[in-house]
């Protein structure tokens, strides 16, 4: 792989250019392709603030070399909603339940729960709670998300019925 | 800074001929490093590429796991069936994104004394095999983690794949930790019982400096177990199999625990692992 290259991110190419190899997908999603939903935290795998979907695996965006996404799907937070100001079910219960305090985990948690619903469309609180083991929260107590998170796996399932 | 994402192991032999090359596997610890600023990678071999090293098979009484095997991988149920120690052990790690990243040889090519699956690749007499431009070569796992963060990969070699017998028996794996999720071990152990070798392997982690096998307790308990049914019926046995074991601990303080703690802490897990594997039922 040699600069410029080419990511694929919610669909669309992007050509990095001017990079340093070594930077990590986090960094290069936020600072070089403007899409800054997913968050920067501890940049070692931590927080799940930068959780991205890479060929439909749960990743950290901070431990992802960048270039070595080269010819894979990503997807942020931004790819998820079918189109700008258009919630899906998962961002929709999180207003509803009042699952955002200061909203810095927020992409992350999101991209977790579309991750685990993707997968369990009718996960135990258990199975949630395994499911976002590896998003922080420091506000919120974890109540309201594990809240917003059966909301939308209700809501989830209503739209699959009707 | 150069990538190469090499497609077959050869490649990945051929590119890492370099002697600035430097192996990335899952991540997890290589990019830790890098955005901290204690690595500055000038060529990264990434192995995300490689088909072959994703892959695992069973082999007769054997299975044989490519190097790039994941934690979650190790959990599906039909390799956790045929490895169930090395389930536990994969369960415990990190988070599900963490689980979806870290390889078995990462963690192998790590070699830190936490290293989760390393007790219970010990304790399974695992075989690493390596390739490198010399050839392909089998290291048995006592052999290759040489000491902390230090393993026998020669300049030039990497991890492909690690063999480990299936067992009959029951197996487990026990970490003590701060809470459930990201948690770097303090103190682990795994234990496995083979019924038809009518043996007992015990190995531990994050009490010295290499996962440590504690024989003399392995052959202790095994000379205490009825094998024809199999059962423990003496119940004072496993605390004395766990103060065996204890003794095998070398452990240090630092900034996670104290070596007491670790000694103690070891030794209740395997006194609770020794007497779940021979609770009634557990090896029907």
């Amino acid at each position: 792989v040699t600069p410029p290259y080419v990511l694929t991110v919610n669909g669309a190419e992007h050509h990095v250019t001017d990079a340093w190899l070594g930077e990590n997908l986090l960094y290069v999603l936020r600072e070089r392709l403007g899409l800054p939903g997913s968050k920067s935290g501890c940049e070692q795998g931590e927080c799940g603030s930068c959780s991205v979907i890479v060929d439909g695996t749960l990743k950290c965006a901070c431990l992802v070399l960048a270039a070595s996404a080269v010819g894979s799907e990503i997807t942020t937070v931004e790819g998820l909603q079918p189109s700008r100001g258009e919630f899906t079910e998962v961002q929709e219960a999180f207003i509803v339940e009042g699952a955002v305090q200061c909203g810095f985990c927020t992409p992350g948690l999101i991209v977790a729960i579309h991750d685990v619903l993707s997968r369990n469309p009718a996960p135990t609180d258990l199975e949630l709670r395994e499911a976002i083991s590896g998003n922080l929260c420091r506000c919120t107590g974890y109540g309201r998300i594990l809240a917003a998170a059966q909301a939308a796996a209700g809501a989830m399932a209503r739209d699959r019925e009707g | 800074v150069t990538v190469w994402l090499p497609t077959s192991i050869d490649e990945a032999v051929s590119a890492l001929a370099d002697p600035d090359a430097q192996v990335l596997a899952g991540g997890t610890d290589f990019l830790v490093e890098v955005n901290a600023g204690h690595r500055r990678p000038e060529v990264v071999v990434g192995l995300g590429r490689i088909r072959e090293l994703q892959e695992w098979q069973r082999l007769g009484g054997w299975v044989r796991l490519g190097a790039a095997v994941t934690y979650t991988q190790m959990l599906q149920p039909d390799l956790a069936g045929l490895l169930p120690a090395l389930a536990h052990a994969a369960r415990t790690v990190g988070s599900p994104p963490i689980r979806n990243a870290g390889t078995i040889g990462g963690n192998l090519g790590t070699a830190s004394p936490a290293g989760d699956t390393l007790p219970v690749l010990a304790a399974l007499d695992a075989v690493v095999e390596v390739a490198g431009p010399e050839g392909v070569r089998d290291v048995v796992v006592e052999d290759f983690v040489t000491g902390p963060k230090r393993n026998a990969l020669s300049p030039g070699e990497l991890v492909t794949a690690v063999r480990l017998p299936v067992l009959r028996g029951p197996q487990e794996y026990r970490k003590v930790g701060v809470r459930n999720a990201m948690v770097i071990a303090v103190a682990s152990l795994a234990l496995a019982v083979d019924i038809e070798g009518r043996t007992v392997r015990c190995a531990l982690g994050s009490v010295g400096p290499v996962p440590l096998r504690a024989r003399a307790a392995e052959s202790w308990l095994a000379e205490r177990v009825d094998w024809e049914r199999p059962a423990v019926t003496d119940a004072a046995a496993f605390g004395q199999f766990a103060a065996l074991v204890a003794q095998v601990a070398r452990p240090i303080d630092d900034h996670r625990s104290t070596a007491d703690y670790r000694r103690h802490a070891v030794r209740v897990l395997a006194e609770r692992a020794a007497a779940r594997a021979f609770e009634p039922g557990a090896t029907a």
